[in-house]
């Protein structure tokens, strides 16, 4: 599944992208060098031939929550229409590699998904049913059976909340977060598209109610189209045009431990206890926890979140106890009411966003910048984020992955 | 290398000799030893291999920021340094290279400490101490943290001061918003301490932080830098004071600041045949005191030579390429380097202070202290480049004579050189956090305290650019590795959430129940009997209601007393049907939407008085309903004249449903005239039963005739326990969730939660008559946005499988007749008795409509045909609710 | 990790509170007829400054008053003194 090409072996490093001035104009403009912008970037590049497209990154490329997140990679949604894009989506993981022809790690080990209570059973069989009637595969596993798959899961009916049975997506998985960016970057780059980081926009130009271009830290760029890509700063670009979005921004944890040597080979999530973890090749646990509910850009949350986290883990998993953590972190996410995301134009001319991924982001990464590029490049939204529009706020026409069967993450 | 203890000296206690085993290795030290010290006390060089290349690597550093030597403690493998384990004998150690093995399960909880405090001093050093008897003699409550277990006798001022509290051996692993400092206390080994809490995680707010947590070496980036016999000079000092060790016996040291010839001095006084120092400066400082030792001045280390440890050091003008070729070769055991000194102020870095680089100081540091944070000591000292640890000019990298970089370590533990630095510059990497994530450099168990800015180092001298322009990358909570057991503390089981149990609870417990958690609560799920299945049981349950009667513990349903002036108006508002009209003594059917429209709750409000409101709730739903409505009238609606009181835990409530139960409750409350017309349907009493004072409503989630009992909670057992014996004739059956779910479902009537998802409306569930039309209320405005009236909305239908055997699995999807898809789903299924047949409940599109024709579910990869029928199945007319 | 003060008991844990999300944002006026717009502009918009931002928490393992309060959205700080809300307008 993984390994067979390593561009990142020490002696065989080639040039990943360049490091290019800013043009004074372009086709596209991309602002956020995340996975999304990347691989938007990409697919204007490969399936639209518009080559002539900057991204523009404050930070570093892939530096925001493309480089925060526990890189799970599932597309199990409940409703149709999240269905479809995530579905969509792994099948572009399950070929990435060729695709870019970069090694991103993809191991499709499993994500199991725990119910501990009857109402969880119903809701987790619910999705498991609905994957089947979108041609996704899904089984229900009961406790014995879960517990030959992940033998160190704690059965025991003694627990608080104990474990009654779960859901198992064997194409999920985890892919590596950093070779994903460094892939589409790697990539967009070869098809001439010009990656700029530590170029912030700062404000758009405008001719009416049209968009222009950007104006940035590194001078005015004209652009044909301007399409966001900002998670955590999505809502303070739309605030220089004036225009509100149904975001709010909030902190999301995670943590790794140290390096073990390996006991655990497929990904588990538990929605009631707010415990997802898997453990990385290098031997980590990477663990995520529950959003903050207050609003921040600061990029930590309350420890106290993390605290209660790892009282949950260790209750299902024992053998946690003596893991020792290493290292906690925040990302910033854009979340949605309904937790689904808007992928599309907005009410100016030549502009479009994506954004309000919530915890979904990085599973999204290819069918985002996939549809995200036809949209641009055809000014019409691909069948697969028709539902994804601003104006589902208006209409009532949510995609509400918020219900108890909408596991987060 | 070849260390040895010293004939006296150090603060070990050489009348405790301590034994202990290294990698099956019987060795001996002395209390007040570290592994670490003991191991270099008996000459062991070589502690670890490294994790990617195999080498030999030894102890470099004796403090939190060893990359080296790791090691896991027996029996558990518990994961530490060889300098943070305190020597106690008996202790079993093995080496680790890199990678743990999985550790033993140690579910002993730790304690959390929450503490509030004036000052909090972290660190135990002169400067610690001192700013801690500073604070004490100011007045207030002190707290003084000291990561390390060595630290000497407290001074007098602070051994009996009131309100301080010292704290040994207890790391401050993250400083949070508003001076919250959160600490790791380890209690192994502490004399007096309760074993059953070996680690107390404090939580501390402090109104103000004294920062005196020092100062971390930096080692110096050469070829072949990394073997066991080099290490950091401030540490061999440390070995050489505090434990009585000397690292080596043939030393050179190997520096780019003043503050390595004191330990020069120190080695040499101590036995230690120090060879040269060798400065990277053409001019030392002021304070480069050699005591006569050689020193060869604008000169560095370019390399050295060893098999396992270090054999010989060599050495080249820092400037002149010609000389390159012929290295002055010294024979050495030990090599002590410092390039420099960065401050530990890795807690302001927690809450997001920026470090830069401060070229007048070497170092990344701080410029501006956030408020109500002091910095003091060394730590101050560094980051202001003050004396003898001020780093001007430093030495990033020492080129190699043949110009390679793969033998120049950067990171340790990760096995990461300067070669792979170069790799990534070379892949185009121009950010530290790319070249972090590339390299691994800093990611290893120490968060790169030695080699973070080194790195930094070598990549401004890669890139040709000057430290100022590369931050550092990020330092991360927590401040050094913390089991998940001591994070998780003891919210386990019980404490991990509450249990909630009714005051009927053993009478279940007595009569054989299973439960089920339905929120915090345990309910009764089903009373199967000796050899009787689950299924069986419930057949049993729901025939006895439907045929004789059935009791229920109640008691977990929500209630909420509303009363004032206004009472009726705000019931009015919050629920979709009119209350202000209904008669004191009456009960309705209400059904909450949340301000989207979606349906919230449901549950039923009785009028006690004119302005006294009885409501209930769903049992999940009885915390969140009370929030809801509390919001409401605080924020919005401040002039109502309301009160809202949870009366939830002081009500217990026994439902006797069934065509005997009117017979059973004439028993109990002889005095109460139960006749259909003098105990109207949806009416309550007050009324003594089996001399309980009780409130008796007369509702049905059944649809049999069905009374629900209410008694304060502490009578609840007795109220049950008479009912079941004032019924044993007429065979009374206790009955649980999951009968009366069935029994409800028979008669069509929703449960929030199970039909409803939150993107459900009353219309959708058939209960849009409920929806006023003559008054407003909460969630009115959105009922009528386009997506809510569309005729394909999802809506509530029962559903029959052809095979009157055949159980359709609750959540199975409704299938669309081609494609991919749902229409719907099943959202209860059950089999029943008074039908004698199972059937279902589902949301299905465009449903009502479909009634009298098919729809397939699918059900374990099959399609199976149902009949859409009416989501009434029993009893439509409501023709046995009055008995 | 915020420490919240409440206007009745002082300064509390964030963890004793509950976060209500943007202050100032009043529900349509019972009885008021609002149009799509606006019931759409209540129920899922709302403001979320980088910055100084004003919102709501319910003190909801304490009093279970409400309080609102502005904070920083970027530094965590509590740049107001707390309001009861309800008292004024939200």
């Amino acid at each position: 599944m993984s390994g067979r090409r390593q561009p990142l072996d020490p002696h065989l490093v080639e040039r990943l992208w360049r490091t290019p001035a800013p043009k004074p104009a372009y086709d596209v403009v991309v602002v956020g060098a995340g996975g999304h912008g990347l691989s938007t970037a990409y697919y204007l590049a490969k399936n639209h031939g518009i080559t002539n497209v900057a991204v523009l990154e404050r930070g570093w490329l892939g530096g925001g929550n493309m480089g925060r997140n526990t890189t799970v990679v599932r597309s199990n949604y409940l409703w149709d229409q999240s269905a479809a894009i995530y579905e969509f989506s792994l099948k572009l993981w399950e070929s990435l590699e060729d695709e870019l022809d970069f090694d991103v790690l993809l191991s499709q080990r499993g994500v199991v998904a725990l119910a501990h209570s009857t109402h969880d059973v119903r809701e987790i069989k619910r999705r498991v049913s609905a994957n089947h009637a979108n041609g996704i595969d899904a089984e229900w596993l009961e406790p014995a059976e879960l517990k030959r798959f992940v033998p160190i899961i704690n059965i025991s009916p003694e627990v608080r909340y104990p474990v009654l049975g779960g859901s198992l997506q064997r194409r999920g998985g985890i892919a590596r977060h950093d070779h994903v960016a460094w892939g589409y970057a790697h990539a967009a780059d070869r098809m001439g598209v010009d990656i700029i980081q530590n170029c912030e926009v700062t404000d758009f130009l405008r001719d009416g109610d049209r968009i222009t271009g950007v104006q940035t830290t590194r001078g005015p760029i004209a652009a044909g189209n301007v399409a966001l890509a900002a998670a955590g700063h999505t809502s303070t670009l739309a605030d220089r045009l004036g225009i509100r979005l149904p975001i709010q921004s909030h902190p999301l944890q995670a943590l790794v431990s140290e390096l073990i040597e390996p006991f655990l080979d497929t990904v588990i999530m538990s929605n009631t206890v707010h415990v997802y973890v898997s453990q990385a090749d290098k031997g980590e646990l990477v663990m995520g926890a529950g959003i903050d509910a207050f609003n921040s850009y600061a990029q930590r949350g309350s420890f106290l979140i993390i605290e209660r986290m790892l009282a949950a883990a260790i209750e299902l998993f024992p053998i946690f106890s003596q893991v020792r953590v290493l290292r906690t972190w925040a990302g910033i996410v854009d979340v949605c009411p309904d937790a689904s995301p808007i992928i599309g134009p907005l009410p100016l001319g030549n502009l479009y966003v994506n954004t309000g991924w919530g915890t979904g982001g990085f599973k999204a990464t290819p069918a985002s910048g996939w549809v995200y590029a036809h949209t641009i490049a055809t000014g019409q939204p691909h069948e697969l984020n028709a539902p994804f529009q601003l104006d589902r706020f208006r209409s009532g026409a949510l995609v509400d992955e918020h219900g108890a069967a909408g596991v987060a993450h | 290398m070849s260390g040895w203890r010293l004939a006296h000296g150090g603060l070990i206690d050489r009348s405790r000799p301590v034994f202990f085993t290294f990698d099956g290795r019987r060795l001996a030290g002395f209390s007040g030893d570290t592994v670490a010290s003991a191991l270099l006390a008996n000459g062991v060089d070589v502690v670890a291999r490294s994790i990617k290349l195999g080498r030999p690597r030894g102890i470099v550093a004796a403090g939190t920021e060893e990359p080296n030597a790791l090691i896991a403690v027996e029996p558990g493998l518990a994961l530490r340094r060889a300098t943070e384990v305190e020597l106690v004998d008996g202790l079993a150690v093995r080496s680790v290279s890199g990678r743990a093995p999985a550790p033993a399960i140690d579910e002993t909880p730790s304690e959390h400490v929450w503490h509030h405090a004036d000052v909090v001093v972290v660190g135990a050093g002169a400067a610690g101490l001192t700013a801690a008897q500073d604070a004490v003699a100011a007045g207030g409550r002190v707290v003084l943290l000291e990561g390390g277990h060595a630290a000497g006798p407290l001074p007098d001022g602070l051994v009996d001061a009131a309100d301080f509290v010292f704290l040994p051996r207890t790391v401050a692993v993250g400083r949070f918003d508003s001076n919250m400092i959160v600490a790791h206390e380890r209690r192994r080994g502490t004399p007096g301490a309760n074993t059953a809490a070996r680690d107390r995680l404090w939580h501390i707010r402090a109104r103000d932080v004294v920062l005196a947590t020092g100062a971390v070496e930096r080692p110096l980036v050469f070829a072949d830098n990394d073997r066991p016999g080099i290490m950091l000079a401030g540490s061999v000092g440390v070995y050489l004071q505090r434990y009585g060790v000397a690292a080596g016996r043939r030393a050179v040291v190997f520096t780019a600041n003043d503050s390595a010839y004191v330990v020069a001095r120190d080695l040499q006084a101590a036995g230690v045949d120090v060879v040269a120092i060798v400065d990277t400066r053409v001019r030392p400082g002021p304070t480069a005191d050699a005591g006569g030792i050689e020193v060869l001045s604008g000169h560095v280390v370019a390399g050295t030579t060893g098999d396992e440890g270090l054999a010989s050091v060599l050495i080249v003008p820092r400037d002149g390429d010609a000389d390159r070729a012929s290295p002055t070769v010294v024979e050495a055991d030990l090599l002590a380097v410092s390039g420099g000194w960065d401050p530990a102020l890795r807690l302001l870095a927690h809450t997001g202070a920026r470090l830069r680089y401060q070229p007048s100081a070497g170092t990344y540091g701080v410029t501006e202290v956030p408020p109500r944070v002091r910095i003091t000591g060394l730590a101050a000292d560094v980051n202001g480049g003050v004396g003898a640890f001020s780093t001007l000019d430093p030495v990033w990298l020492v080129p190699a004579p043949d110009g390679s970089l793969d033998r120049h370590f950067v990171d340790l533990q990760r096995d990461a050189t300067a070669a792979d630095i170069r790799r990534a510059v070379d892949a185009g990497m121009r950010s530290p956090e790319h070249v972090k994530r590339f390299t691994t450099i800093g990611t290893g168990n120490d968060q790169g305290r030695t080699s973070g800015t080194n790195e930094l180092g070598v990549l401004a001298a890669l890139l040709g650019t000057t430290l100022e322009q590369l931050g550092p990358t990020t330092f991360r909570t927590p401040l050094v590795p913390i089991p998940m057991r001591v994070l998780g503390g003891p919210y386990r089981g019980e404490l991990f959430d509450p249990v909630r149990t009714t005051p009927i609870h053993g009478s279940h417990v007595a009569a054989g129940a299973l439960f089920e958690n339905v929120g915090q609560w345990k309910r009764a799920w089903a009373y199967p009997r000796e050899g009787e299945s689950f299924d069986d049981a419930v057949l049993r349950e729901c025939r006895a209601v439907r045929e004789g009667v059935g009791i229920m513990d109640v008691s977990t349903l929500g209630k909420i007393d509303v009363q004032g002036p206004d009472a009726g108006a705000f019931v009015d508002r919050v629920y979709t049907n009119r209350f202000s009209t209904l008669k004191v003594g009456s009960s309705r059917y209400g059904l909450m939407l949340r301000a989207d429209g979606m349906v919230f709750d449901d549950g039923t409000a009785t009028r006690l008085a004119d302005d006294h409101f009885h409501l209930t709730t769903t049992t999940g739903g009885a915390a969140a309903v009370l929030d809801w409505l509390e919001e409401w009238l605080q924020t919005e609606w401040p002039d109502l004249r309301v009160r809202l009181t949870s009366v939830t835990d002081e009500w217990a409530g026994v439902a006797i449903a069934g065509p005997k139960s009117r017979e059973l409750l004439a028993r109990l409350a002889p005095n109460l005239d139960v006749s259909a017309e003098a105990f109207p349907f949806m009416t309550v009493r007050n009324e003594y039963l089996s001399e309980l004072p009780a409130r008796i409503f007369r509702i049905s989630f059944s649809g049999e005739l069905s009374y629900e009992v209410y008694v304060k909670s502490w009578y609840g057992r007795a109220l049950w326990d008479a009912i079941a014996a004032a019924g044993a004739d007429l065979d009374v059956t206790p009955y649980g969730t999951e009968a009366m779910h069935v029994l409800r479902a028979e008669k069509g009537y929703v449960i929030v939660g199970q039909e409803t998802d939150g993107t459900v409306t009353a219309a959708d569930l058939g209960l849009d008559w409920m929806l006023s039309k003559r008054k407003w209320f909460i969630g009115l405005g959105a009922l009528d946005r386009p997506h809510l009236t569309r005729p394909d909305r999802r809506q509530l239908v029962g559903l029959l499988p052809d095979d009157p055997d055949l159980h359709v699995p609750e959540g199975s999807a409704l299938l669309p007749s081609g494609g991919l898809g749902t229409a719907g789903n099943v959202t209860s299924s059950y089999r029943s008795a008074a039908l004698g047949r199972t059937f279902a409940l589902g949301l299905l599109a465009g449903g009502r409509a479909r009634i009298g024709s098919r729809v397939d579910a699918q059900v374990a990869g099959w399609r199976v045909p149902l009949d859409i029928v009416e989501p009434v199945l029993w009893d439509p007319q409501n023709e046995r609710r009055d008995g | 990790m915020l420490l919240i003060s409440c206007p009745w008991c002082g300064p509390r844990e964030e963890i004793e509170f509950r976060n209500g999300g943007e202050a100032g944002v009043a529900a349509p006026e019972p009885d008021a007829e609002p149009t799509t717009d606006e019931i759409s502009g209540f129920l899922f918009f709302r403001s979320n400054p980088k910055g100084s931002f004003h919102e709501r928490w319910n003190h909801s393992h304490g009093c279970r008053r409400w309080v609102s309060l502005t904070r920083s959205t970027i530094t965590h700080e509590i740049e107001s003194e707390s309001q009861p809300t309800g008292r004024f307008r939200p």
